[in-house]
């Protein structure tokens, strides 16, 4: 193994390497990762400056969920609802989150501005689409979570444009009494064809978990999906979408568990088999056949 | 070191060699703390002599030389490099040529090395490697696999014999990672790295080898059963808790 480098590395690559192990962190898990990232630098500066990078990033790309004050019910952290790095538009109802990234906390909440709401022509959509979802997510998710952003021509205000809507699914399961978290996640995007009266739907769904007891074994799967459909009235369009979707993400849960069904016979088997090719425990009391057979083949000269 | 190892334990193991190294850029002082406590996939080299590969370990490195099983000599060379004695390079050598049996009956491909050393009291120690790489481009013979990986590392310290009995006391680590991809349900990718250790008084009646090679085969087995049970049964469990099967189904009209 190559001698370790003396020379000291720069504030720079230090920074970088702990933006990486917190942004690798597993689902739920950033917190103790970040505990032991602060340990082993053993410079606060330097922590808080790639605490203050990385958490968003984690924050947004793990589209975790935080409850705002007052039972004013839930935001999603995501790319889709940022209005700024520490506000966050929650577009249900209509609230605009103020987030602390490195707590993982929603600190305050205000009541949107027009200006950061769609149109009321897009807002039909948007609002029919996320009564859909609400609905599917309800029945397939127990513990999921939804919101419906406009992300593309919020300010069309009628037919002959085209806009474009994200459905986003997020779900987490935290267990670590059971040593066990993981996060489904959905994002979909809807394009909204004005000309060709056309949808278009772009999934991507990323699944993960990782379960730690006595061990360390994770999980990630990811797929993309795409559909489209045709342009109708707000209702109609948002009962299509909720039906696409469920059946997108109702057979890709069933890939997995076939993946998961594989596993035993095919997959695993090129790693190791159960049994030995013989299909008996391999013959340690009688490894003297190996060494004769060997001298045999050695002595007839027909060996390599 | 104690933040270290917690890192370790939540960084996915797939990620395993580079969380090492940024490690060791950043506590270069525990370095060789780091090297002992960490499992990292296996490295090989070949052997020019003999034309096989061996697989690289603290157990046989001497500076920065590692030790073949199969002619006894550095790489690169290394004068004064540690040997371990006759008896004991005899015992390694036939260990070697078993093992690779062994492993070839098991993992149908793949490589595998042994090293001894004698240790401070009177026993000595074993270490039993295995690499394989079962992806399509590797020794997978059905070709399921985008990318398949299986290191097990057995390290088995052998007390001194009292009257016919030796006390064996294996520790065994494996660390794998397996990904499929395909259209119909995109990447689909679990690792893991498991350790867990076995103690046993044996009589030696039929040889060290023998005792040691049924305890790796006990292990092996346990190992890749938890693994395949257990741990990815565990995250399945999770799969269907987050999202549960039991919905009814919808189906779209057209299919």
């Amino acid at each position: 193994m190559a001698d370790i480098e003396e020379t000291e590395l720069s504030d720079k690559q230090k920074n970088e390497i702990a933006k990486w192990f917190l942004l690798n962190s597993p689902v739920g898990e950033i917190q103790y990762v970040a505990k032991d990232v602060k340990a082993i630098l053993n410079d606060d500066a330097l922590y808080n400056e790639a605490a203050s990078e990385a958490f968003p990033l984690y924050n947004k790309s793990h589209m975790i969920c935080l409850g705002m004050p007052g039972r004013a019910g839930d935001v999603l952290v995501t790319s889709f609802g940022e209005l700024n790095e520490k506000e966050y538009l929650e577009p249900r109802t209509a609230q605009v989150a103020k987030i602390d990234h490195i707590k993982q906390v929603c600190t305050g909440a205000r009541p949107a501005l027009d200006e950061e709401l769609p149109s009321a022509y897009i807002e039909e959509f948007r609002c029919a689409v996320d009564m859909e979802i609400l609905k599917y997510v309800g029945e397939a998710y127990p513990k999921g979570i939804c919101s419906v952003y406009c992300v593309n021509g919020k300010d069309v205000e009628g037919p002959g444009s085209d806009f474009e809507l994200a459905v986003v699914i997020s779900a987490t399961r935290l267990s670590p009494q059971n040593f066990c978290n993981g996060s489904w996640r959905s994002v979909w995007n809807i394009e909204f064809r004005d000309e060709e009266q056309l949808l278009e739907l772009k999934g991507k769904l990323q699944v993960g978990a990782h379960y730690f007891e006595e061990g360390n074994v994770q999980l990630d799967a990811k797929h993309e999906c795409k559909d489209s459909s045709i342009f109708q009235s707000p209702d109609d369009c948002a009962i299509t979408i909720a039906s696409i979707i469920r059946h997108h993400e109702t057979e890709y849960l069933a890939s997995l568990q076939d993946s998961y069904s594989n596993l035993p016979d095919t997959t695993f088997k090129d790693l190791r088999r159960k049994l030995p090719v013989t299909r008996t425990l391999f013959p340690w009391h009688n490894t003297l056949q190996f060494s004769l057979t060997k001298d045999i083949t050695k002595e007839l000269g027909i060996g390599k | 070191m104690e933040a270290a190892m917690g890192l370790m334990r939540r960084i996915p193991p797939k990620q395993t060699e580079t969380a090492l190294s940024a490690l060791l850029t950043l506590l270069p002082h525990h370095s060789s703390d780091l090297l002992s406590q960490v499992d990292q996939p296996l490295q090989v080299l070949c052997d020019v002599d003999h034309g096989k590969e061996f697989i690289l370990c603290e157990y046989n490195r001497d500076a920065d030389s590692y030790r073949s099983p199969w002619s006894n000599k550095y790489h690169p060379p290394l004068e004064d490099g540690a040997l371990p004695s006759l008896e004991l390079r005899k015992l390694e050598v036939e260990a070697n040529d078993i093992f690779a049996i062994y492993r070839d009956q098991y993992y149908e491909g793949g490589i595998s090395s042994v090293y001894m050393w004698e240790d401070d009291n009177e026993g000595f120690v074993a270490c039993f490697l295995i690499k394989k790489d079962g992806s399509k481009t590797g020794h997978g013979r059905r070709g399921y696999l985008q990318e398949g990986g299986w290191d097990a590392i057995h390290v088995i310290e052998v007390g001194p014999e009292e009257e016919g009995v030796a006390h064996y006391r294996l520790t065994s680590t494996v660390m794998l990672s397996l990904t499929t991809d395909n259209e119909s349900s995109g990447t689909f990718s679990l690792s893991g790295s498991i350790r867990r250790q076995m103690d046993m008084s044996l009589s030696v009646a039929e040889g060290h080898l023998c005792n040691m090679g049924r305890m790796i085969e006990e292990m092996e087995s346990k190992l890749r059963n938890s693994l395949d049970q257990v741990y990815f049964g565990k995250t399945k469990e999770m799969v269907c808790t987050l999202r549960p099967p039991a919905e009814v189904v919808m189906r779209l009209p057209d299919s």
